[in-house]
């Protein structure tokens, strides 16, 4: 048995998968280490969200195989938890009910600390209606974690958030992570998000990896020069090596940091 | 001008109009301008109403009513409800059922009244047959509609979470499916009442559509209007019922949501 507190072990195994005749993703290979927290770059369509739907079970490959813990995933893993573009709460039932569906005991009272572990006990008994776009995310993300999951996916959990509300969350995925140690796989289009939160930032490029680079920088990071060298590195890789243009696009990604 | 605004603007303008056509009812009918066997003035028709209410007719013949119309909006709005929830939830029963359903619901079923006759009599089967038919299909259509645009992303949300089936529809399908079912309910009301008029018109021995019948028989036109005045408000009364429930039950939804349920 393995230890049950610790993140997740996943494996990929030259992973494809195709949508009729279109290969979004091609011979995969990848291994994440129990807690490692990791970031999926590339540019929209590359087949990045597919590889997570693949991770959390919720699609199947079309060749290959997914490890979780070495055993062939085949349905979606009981420890897993997903955080979507949108929230995706229950918009019928009140921001509590909504955090318990999330706990193993389906109880109040771990839905309350998990509302708690966001900051939002106070909203328990709000419809989600009547929530911003950031503090229905942070509902999700309780929602999420009140079940201490061993892997949290996130697919782009933040690009609907204004940037102020953003790097907030950031914070806060950044502490929970630390704090629980589950495996944390995210998936965004924003390289200085995957510099500010990833042990290690993959770019996806036409359904290959075409990068694995390890980002050994402290926490909590702070946007210096070693962020900036970093991130440039990775956009390069993004855009395909066109330096010319990108002088500006790093400087615009730096003042939303 | 500013006046007017402000009138139109007060809760009870809702009722100005039918004041001003009621008022005008009466002065028309005063004068001599519409004739008394074409139609009694408001007075009358008051009157009549008074006096089929104190010796007990008039409640009599609501009741008959009221009692075929909701045991019909039950047993129809079930065989609805239940038909749209399987199809609803499963592709295979939906291409088996659907079509015969969407062929029978196109026979519009006041057509089949020689037939109901033959088959139940002129008893209460008959009426109960015809309401139940007219309000299943509303209810059919508005739950199977409902619950196949349930947001996909609920229901993916609802695997992750591990949902089991039963847990999964009562607490994401259902719902989510909810306010269109209502839209429905209220659409089968209104078929319900219709139904019923219809039946209890052609053949029967009480009742409200009796009662006009009766009544026409023998020229008195007061209690005909008292009758058609009666299922306006009966109508208008089950649709506030609906709104009822729409507002209670959908209070998280964006188009009821109010700031006093916060």
């Amino acid at each position: 048995m393995p230890e049950k507190d610790t993140g997740l072990k996943i494996e990929l195994s030259k992973v494809e998968k195709s949508f009729n005749e279109l290969k979004v993703l091609k011979e995969i290979n990848l291994s994440i280490k129990p807690g490692e927290f990791i970031a999926i770059v590339g540019r929209s369509g590359c087949g990045k969200s597919t590889l997570l739907r693949l991770i959390s079970g919720l699609e199947t490959v079309s060749n290959g195989l997914v490890f979780t813990d070495d055993q062939a995933l085949k349905n979606i893993h009981p420890d897993t938890r997903i955080m979507f573009q949108d929230a995706r709460l229950l918009p019928w039932k009140k921001v509590l009910s909504n955090v318990q569906i999330g706990t193993k005991s389906r109880g109040r009272g771990e839905a309350k600390a998990a509302l708690a572990m966001v900051g939002l006990e106070d909203r328990a008994n709000d419809w989600p209606i009547v929530l911003s776009g950031g503090q229905r995310q942070r509902i999700a993300l309780a929602r999420a974690l009140a079940g201490e999951p061993r892997l949290l996916l996130l697919d782009e959990p933040l690009g609907a958030l204004d940037a102020l509300t953003s790097i907030e969350m950031q914070q806060l995925i950044e502490t929970l992570w630390l704090e629980q140690k589950f495996t944390a796989i995210l998936v965004t289009h924003d390289v200085s998000e995957a510099v500010a939160l990833a042990d290690r930032v993959l770019v996806i490029e036409d359904g290959t990896l075409s990068m694995d680079l390890s980002i050994p920088l402290e926490r909590p990071r702070t946007k210096d020069s070693k962020f900036v060298y970093y991130e440039k590195k990775i956009l390069d890789r993004v855009m395909g090596g066109k330096e010319s243009h990108l002088h500006g696009a790093v400087t615009r990604l730096s003042r939303t940091m | 001008m500013g006046r007017l605004v402000q009138l139109i603007k007060n809760e009870w303008s809702i009722w100005m109009i039918p004041l001003i056509l009621i008022i005008l009812w009466q002065g028309l009918g005063q004068i001599g301008l519409i004739g008394h066997d074409i139609l009694p003035t408001p007075i009358k028709v008051l009157k009549a109403f008074y006096h089929l209410s104190a010796d007990g007719v008039l409640w009599e013949n609501i009741g008959v009513s009221a009692k075929r119309a909701i045991v019909g909006l039950i047993v129809g709005g079930s065989i609805g409800f239940f038909l749209g929830m399987l199809n609803g939830l499963s592709r295979t029963s939906e291409k088996l059922l659907d079509s015969s359903i969407q062929m029978l619901r196109t026979i519009p079923h006041l057509a089949l009244i020689p037939i109901v006759i033959l088959w139940f009599g002129i008893g209460e089967s008959s009426k109960l047959f015809l309401v139940a038919l007219g309000v299943a299909f509303p209810i059919y259509l508005n739950t199977f509609h409902g619950i196949r645009s349930v947001d996909k992303g609920l229901i993916e949300m609802g695997k992750v979470y591990k949902l089991k089936s039963f847990h999964l529809i009562r607490s994401i399908i259902l719902p989510g499916a909810l306010p269109s079912i209502l839209v429905g309910l209220r659409y089968a009301l209104g078929i319900m009442w219709l139904s019923l008029i219809v039946a209890e018109t052609i053949s029967a021995d009480s009742g409200i559509g009796y009662m006009a019948m009766n009544a026409r028989e023998f020229m008195h036109m007061d209690i005909v209007v008292v009758s058609i005045l009666l299922y306006a408000l009966l109508g208008k009364l089950s649709d506030s019922i609906a709104k009822f429930f729409e507002k209670k039950w959908l209070q998280w939804h964006p188009n009821y949501h109010s700031d006093k349920s916060r």
